[in-house]
């Protein structure tokens, strides 16, 4: 997040696309509905009629994978109208002229016959965003994992930037990070191309300077994503994976291909708590610490550093993950000499910049910090680009409208949509294992349209199946006005009934993200 | 022209007792006499002697007839409209003295009143913009819209008016402070909830004079700044909603309201909202809460409404009376007003006044009357001959004077001093059968019912209090109860959230301040003094009167009745659970209690 | 700045401040229900009643502001006939059953007849009978306990949103219920657990520390929640080994105290007898206990058998930074750059 979630109550404006917040960020739903009361504009963008839609001045209900035209079309709108924060435009971003030719031909009425969305609807959700003081966009998947998830990304830059919504309090581009140290891992440089704070691991200084630091040779050529790593496994060019607290057999897409790469492999190692459907597969399984059997830092959504601290102690013989990956690197000949996390910490605020004044003993005496946050003097940074973007000036890119990676057609006519629901987190490897949630909220139920349930004769609780290219799964169907006519929904929560064996792996071109929020399918009743 | 008006009550009362059918009757009556072009008939509103109704004035001799009948009207018309005998057996008989009256000005009831604020009640056409024009209607109106606001406003502080819906704030300064709060949207709000229960003069302006509450309305929306206004009217009022909508809707046609108002740049609009039914809706911001659509229930003060009332607007929120006596006041000005009454409150009041008197009914009166001249004057004394024991002054929230203060001038501040309180004007006399534990108890009963339990005080502390006195009445009491309830009251007084639970227990420390020795018979010695409470009542079959019919036996639950037939029956004081269903059966009166 | 005297001691505060904070400011302490900063002021407990002088009644501290020239007075005998009144009437309709009630040790009713010497009340008559409402997994509401202070249902409406409970009936048969006063599951109940952690008595009981421990065997932890990245502040409440309690961390600046329903009730995992507890080796096709020992030297053993690139490594969005770090840090030092995580799901 550019921004703070405390800062969210405050906006003017808050335009919320492709995250349904209430269900997967509950605690920053509540403060987006404590905005709207406190008389904040709320526009809501997404396919389905989620919550916080109830709340919404505007609501457009999109078709599954049109953002980059939504998101062109209000741009259009804001030039046309002459809403368009121009001193911004001129003193802190370039490329403006670029991508305004490229909105051109976004007008409302070319919008609404690919996104559906009401043309009037669109200008109305333009007027109140632009025409805010201060107004932040919040999104999540929903803007992400598509095949041009980063075009949508750029698109929602533009839209920021083009009303000079980014640089102040209360405003911003806002991405809600799905799992709670999601920010940290990659801050950690649990990525391919990065070391810590986003340093590339093709950039000479980066490399000579971690090299010297560790003690240890280093290759400089970018490593591979996820998804190319199944893929190069299936090609035998990877042999052997380590995982640690992952479970890319349930929550990655396409889930028969990514099983087929995992027993491929000469040699799997798997690090977690529990047994999940990767551990299953493993070789060699190493029992691991939760996070109230251990110490160390998490850094949330809005890059605020937090302390988590022991509760207890771990179960049987399992280990914190940094204890047993010192362990191992001692038997791989590796010498490291962590007695805790904290000298762990320390070494990578001398590595990172963006974390150099952060400690342990800040954090404990000042509840977290957000960064950047340069040195043991610096408060830490609530919201980014203040007077200046971090590249200097802001780069408009222009956007097109591009389909998604596949259209139902006649075989499989419905569009598969899938995200989380309130109860259950990710893969449930934790919340199924909740007695009083997975009791609460035990099964899938697929989401499915009145309509479309009326015409393939499903009631409520009716066990249907439901096919992909890739693969079916059967569960339970919930009818409701959630959903539009020719979408259905499903969550990636139950192994039982996996809507990953049904996704796409189809990947956005440059993050890599496959496009797990369009796919096309179809669906059947059928017996339990 | 006409020769004769004649006028016929349609208050509330009054055409329940049949005004509709006394109507008809006569219309058929004067076209048997071709009289229909001579004589007009106008249905008036409220006269406030409701007991006496349906009330009937000829005009222009002033000839007061009551409790009239369909029947009477052939007798009425040809004897007195045609031939001009007096009707005596419809005349007013005057209760102390025995003879009858013919006028209304006669009569005791209405010549101790100074009636200024029901001046039109009863002798204009309620659906008749004009006869409220006639009579010096919108005059007011007129010389406010010439004036500053903060000059209006100063008018009404110098009359002295103050609020006549229990609290008794003086209506200039909540008008100033409305006034300097700002904000570009204000609110004025006539507070028409009336609920306590027996008070009804609210309803009789709305009834009899609707317009004087617009005028007084469209008054204080000019001096707060204001363009918008809300009657809260009680539910169970629908002929006053209707009345007020014709009121309206007149006034519209008149340019009296709506748009640029006598060509004076202001708007005003005013809606109508009927009440949810509940008597706690009355206060002030519950009453806003429920116009908001929220539950009807307090909010702490402040913020108070002048600053942010509906909808977080500023609004001045006055009740009927208060409203109604505005016009006057700009009419006639502050000096005019405020040469009637005392120190601390100035002009009339309307009492509605019930209970053992001989007279009841609504009378205004001029503030600082004595509560005796109200009793007895007025009231006619004590019905049945029967002694003066307490006045309820303030309805249900109000507290009980004894006899030894009925020289107590009425004024709001004697009033709460002596801890009852003006209220709405509720007056309820009791004589010396009344016992004072079980009034306590049946007010309390009601503000317990109606508490609306928001704050712990008077949601749990009404309860306990009911239910000490109850146990008290019911023979039950302990010795500690009288100090555990007055400890209970003045926390309860002392601690509540709204109005409602600070005065519930006035009755309670009313009663006990002056008749604890009633109390104290209920506990000590197992007695009720005024023969009321029955658990409290020894029963004995009087033998002399007894025909020995059985029928007390077989009513008995306790079987302590015993006798044979046709010979006297006696009950067994020790079987005896006091239930007092022999006493229910017995034909005879013979079942007697001590 | 707005200057008054409150138990003789003068102080200044800016406008608006009500008594109670002022008195807040000056370390003087006023027992209260009903009031929460970030709720309506409702004024509703009449547990915070001070003198002011010249005032007719008692003001409720919480919800009137101060005055210029005001003059307070706390803890007077007219104040505390009042606040003990007060705790009668509760008690009057109120269990006192906390020799087995959750609650006991962390309620505000019983501090505050502690403090003020109420042991029983004076009272007696009608009470609450309510059936408890048991059946979600997640807490147990017992109306019986409840002194209707209103913290739970302005969380849910003004907080949450849900909007799920509300007053019902009126006076004496107030109730706070669901719709239809049905059972918590049938209404629109997220279970975030705020009205649990509001309420000030034992009417709002989770069920998973029920018999566990008394607040003052507990030992308070505070972490971060390990669910979704909005990095909610958690106190976990530790027994011995066990986690028997938690509740959104007040002083987070992220949560401010608030939590979802995993971060409130959605912990126990930790304790799932599925938990692994022993590294697993696979020896003919069967996952076998084995020691550390053996399981590292097999893992470091099939490690120094692939080429740098030959290995890759999914790092996790759910471990520590430190971890995340290590883990990078130790792949690269084994030659490879395939480190991903699943960020991007
Ligand atoms: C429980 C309760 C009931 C009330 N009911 C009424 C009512 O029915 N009518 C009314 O005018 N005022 C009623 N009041 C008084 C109002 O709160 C308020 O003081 C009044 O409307 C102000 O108008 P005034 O200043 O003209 O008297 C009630 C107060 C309480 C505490
Ligand atoms: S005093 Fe009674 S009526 Fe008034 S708020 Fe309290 S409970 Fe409700
Ligand atoms: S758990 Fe949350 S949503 Fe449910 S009633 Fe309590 S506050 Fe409302
Ligand atoms: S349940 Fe608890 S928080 Fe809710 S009103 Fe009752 S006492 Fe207050
Ligand atoms: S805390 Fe002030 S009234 Fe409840």
């Amino acid at each position: 997040m550019t921004n703070s979630i405390g800062e969210i109550e405050n906006a003017q404006a808050l335009f919320v696309i492709g995250s349904n917040t209430t269900e997967t960020h509950p605690v920053i739903g509540y403060r987006v509905k404590m905005a709207q009361k406190k008389g904040a504009s709320l526009i809501v963008a997404d396919p389905r009629r989620i919550e916080l839609a109830e709340y919404a001045d505007v609501f457009l209900q999109l078709r599954p994978g049109t953002n980059e035209a939504l998101l062109n079309g209000m741009i259009n709108v804001i030039i046309q109208e002459g809403l368009a924060d121009e001193g911004f435009i001129r003193e802190r971003t370039e490329g403006y002229e670029e991508m305004a030719a490229a909105v051109l031909k976004y007008t409302p009425e070319y919008v609404e016959g690919i996104t559906g969305v009401a043309a009037e609807d669109l200008r109305q959700a333009a007027r109140l965003y632009a025409g805010a003081d201060s107004a932040a966009i919040l999104y999540t998947m929903g803007i992400t994992q598509h095949t041009k998830g980063t075009d949508s990304v750029l698109a929602v830059a533009n839209l920021a930037m083009v009303s000079g919504n980014i640089g102040k309090p209360c405003s911003g581009v806002n991405p809600l990070r799905g799992q709670n140290n999601v920010q940290g891992a990659c801050d950690m440089g649990a990525l391919p191309v990065v070391f810590t704070g986003y340093q590339r691991v093709d950039n000479e200084d980066a490399l000579s300077k971690f090299k010297k630091a560790w003690g240890v040779k280093l290759n400089s050529q970018p490593g591979l994503t996820v998804t190319e790593i199944f893929d190069s496994i299936l090609q035998g060019k990877i042999k052997a994976l380590y995982v640690m607290g992952e479970n890319p057999a349930l929550s990655d897409a396409n889930l028969h291909h990514v099983m087929e790469a995992l027993e491929k492999l000469d040699f799997l190692v798997v690090q977690d708590i529990f047994l999940t459907e990767t551990a299953a597969l493993a070789d060699v399984v190493l029992p691991a610490a939760a996070f109230a059997e251990k110490q160390g830092t998490f850094t949330n959504t809005e890059r605020r550093v937090q302390m988590v601290r022991q509760a207890v102690n771990p179960p049987g013989e399992a280990k914190p993950d940094w204890l047993i990956l010192q362990e191992l690197a001692y038997k791989l000949g590796i010498e490291w000499h962590y007695e805790t996390p904290e000298d762990i910490f320390q070494e990578i605020a001398l590595l990172t910049p963006s974390y150099a004044g952060i400690s342990y003993q800040r954090l404990e005496e000042e509840g977290g910090l957000q960064w950047p946050c340069t040195d043991g003097e610096h408060p830490g940074t609530p919201y980014l680009h203040q007077g200046k973007f971090s590249r200097g000036k802001g780069l408009f890119t222009p956007v097109e409208y591009r389909p998604p990676a596949e259209e139902p057609d006649e075989e499989y006519p419905l569009v598969l949509t899938t995200g989380r629901n309130l109860f259950h987190y990710h893969t449930g490897t934790m919340t199924r294992r909740s007695n009083g949630i997975n009791a609460f909220k035990p099964e899938e139920m697929v989401q499915i349209s009145i309509d479309d349930a009326a015409r393939l004769g499903i009631n409520e609780g009716d066990m249907v199946e439901i096919t992909s290219r890739r693969g079916h799964v059967k569960a339970r169907a919930a009818v409701t006005e959630k959903v539009p006519p020719g979408i259905i929904f499903m969550t990636f929560h139950f192994h039982e009934a996996a809507a990953n064996l049904l996704t796409n792996n189809e990947v956005d071109p440059v993050a890599k993200i496959p496009e797990l929020k369009v796919c096309a399918v179809k669906v059947e009743k059928t017996e339990p | 022209m006409y020769e004769r008006h004649i006028l016929i009550c349609a208050g509330t009362g009054c055409i329940s007792s049949g005004t509709r059918e006394v109507k008809e009757a006569l219309e058929n009556e004067l076209i048997k006499h071709n009289l229909q072009d001579k004589v007009r008939i106008i249905l008036s509103g409220c006269h406030g002697f409701c007991e006496k109704g349906p009330i009937f004035i000829v005009y222009p001799e002033d000839i007061f007839y009551c409790e009239v009948k369909a029947e009477d009207m052939p007798e009425l018309v040809e004897e007195y409209l045609v031939k001009g005998n007096i009707v005596e057996r419809l005349l007013y008989k005057d209760p102390t003295t025995a003879g009858t009256v013919t006028s209304h000005e006669e009569i005791p009831f209405y010549s101790r009143q100074k009636r200024q604020v029901l001046r039109n009640c009863g002798v204009i056409d309620p659906e008749n913009i004009d006869e409220y024009i006639i009579r010096g209607g919108y005059i007011g109106l007129k010389k406010a819209l010439g004036m500053e606001p903060l000059e209006i406003v100063n008018t009404v502080k110098s009359s002295g008016l103050r609020g006549r819906g229990g609290a008794g704030f003086p209506t200039g300064m909540k008008w100033e402070f409305a006034h300097r709060s700002p904000g570009d949207k204000k609110y004025v709000v006539c507070n028409a909830d009336e609920g306590d229960p027996g008070a009804f003069m609210d309803r009789s302006v709305l009834e009899g004079d609707p317009h004087a509450v617009l005028e007084g309305l469209i008054i204080a929306g000019r001096a707060i700044g204001s363009d918008e206004a809300y009657i809260y009217v009680r539910a169970e009022y629908p002929l006053a909603v209707r009345r007020l909508r014709t009121a309206i809707a007149q006034a519209e046609e008149y340019g009296l309201i709506g748009q640029n108002i006598l060509n004076s740049g202001a708007n005003f609009k005013i809606n109508i909202k009927e009440g949810a039914g509940a008597f706690v809706c009355g206060e002030e911001t519950a009453l806003l809460a429920s116009i908001e659509g929220e539950r009807g229930m307090p909010r702490p003060r402040p913020p108070f409404p002048a600053v942010k009332g509906l909808w977080g607007k500023p609004t001045c929120i006055n009740n009927v009376e208060t409203l109604a006596n505005v016009p006057l006041i700009l009419r006639n000005g502050a000096d005019w007003y405020s040469a009637v009454g005392t120190e601390g409150s100035k002009g009339t009041k309307i009492f509605a006044l019930t209970g053992k008197v001989n007279n009841t009914g609504l009378c205004e009166v001029p503030m600082g009357i004595s509560l005796r001249e109200i009793v007895f004057d007025i009231g006619g004394g004590i019905r049945g001959g029967k002694k003066y024991k307490a006045v309820q002054i303030g309805g249900p929230s109000g507290g009980c004077i004894p006899e030894s203060l009925l020289d107590l001038p009425v004024d709001f501040d004697s009033l709460t001093a002596a801890g009852a309180m003006m209220g709405s004007g509720g007056m309820v006399v009791m004589d010396e059968d009344t016992c004072m534990v079980d009034l306590a108890r049946y007010f309390l009963s009601f503000t317990q019912r109606e508490s609306c339990g928001k704050c712990t005080p008077c949601r749990e502390g009404t309860k306990r209090m009911l239910e000490i006195l109850e146990r008290i009445t019911r023979g039950k009491g302990e010795p500690e109860d009288i100090p555990r309830l007055e400890k209970l009251a003045v926390a309860v007084k002392d601690s509540s959230l709204c109005g409602l639970g600070q005065t519930a227990p006035n009755p309670v420390l009313t009663t006990l301040r002056y008749f604890r020795d009633e109390y104290e018979a209920h506990i000590f010695d197992r007695r009720c003094p005024a023969g009321l409470c029955r658990d409290l009542l020894t029963y004995y079959i009087d033998a002399e009167v007894c025909t020995g019919c059985r029928s007390c036996v077989k009513a008995c639950p306790a079987e302590a009745i015993s006798g044979e037939k046709k010979e006297p029956h006696a009950i067994d004081e020790a079987k005896c659970i006091s239930c007092g269903a022999c006493f229910d059966r017995c034909k005879f009166g013979a079942v007697k209690t001590k | 700045m707005i200057s008054l005297t409150i138990n003789g001691q003068r102080v200044e505060v800016e406008p608006e401040t009500t008594i109670l904070q002022a008195a807040e400011k000056l370390g003087i302490f006023i027992p209260t229900f009903c009031y929460d900063p970030e709720l309506t002021l409702v004024g509703a407990c009449r547990m915070c009643v001070v003198e002011v002088e010249k005032a007719r009644a008692l003001v409720a501290s919480c919800c009137t502001p101060v005055g210029e020239g005001m003059v307070v007075h706390t803890d007077t005998e007219r104040v505390h006939a009042a606040r003990k009144a007060n705790l009668n009437l509760l008690l009057a309709n109120h269990p006192l059953d906390c020799l087995t009630c959750e609650k006991t040790g962390n309620c505000r009713l019983q501090d505050y007849c502690y403090l003020y010497g109420v042991s029983e009340s004076e009272y007696s008559g009608d009470r609450k009978n309510y059936e408890p409402d048991a059946t979600n997994p997640f807490f147990v509401r017992n109306m019986n306990k409840c002194i209707l202070c209103g913290l739970c249902v302005r969380k849910c409406h003004e907080i949450n949103g849900a909007g799920a409970i509300e007053f019902m009936n009126r006076g004496f048969d107030s109730k706070v219920t669901a719709a239809f006063d049905d059972p918590l599951e049938n209404s629109s109940c997220v279970f975030c657990g705020m009205c649990v952690d509001a309420c000030p008595v034992g009417a709002l009981t989770p069920k998973q520390g029920l018999r566990k421990g008394r607040p003052w065997e507990l030992t308070a932890v505070k972490t971060v929640c390990p669910y979704c990245g909005t990095g909610c502040g958690l106190e976990l409440y530790v027994k011995g080994n066990e986690i028997v309690g938690i509740k959104g961390d007040a002083l987070s600046p992220v949560n401010r105290g608030l939590t979802c329903v995993k971060g409130h009730f959605g912990i126990d995992f930790l304790q799932s007898p599925e938990r692994l507890t022993r590294p697993l080796i696979r020896k003919n096709g069967e996952l076998v206990e084995s020691s550390w020992e053996e399981a590292l030297e097999l893992v470091a053993g099939k490690l120094k058998e692939v080429k740098g690139t030959e290995l890759a490594g999914l790092s996790s969005a759910r471990a520590t930074n430190e971890e995340n770090y290590l883990f990078q840090k130790l792949l690269r030092s084994l030659g490879t750059n395939n480190i991903d995580h699943c960020a991007r799901l």
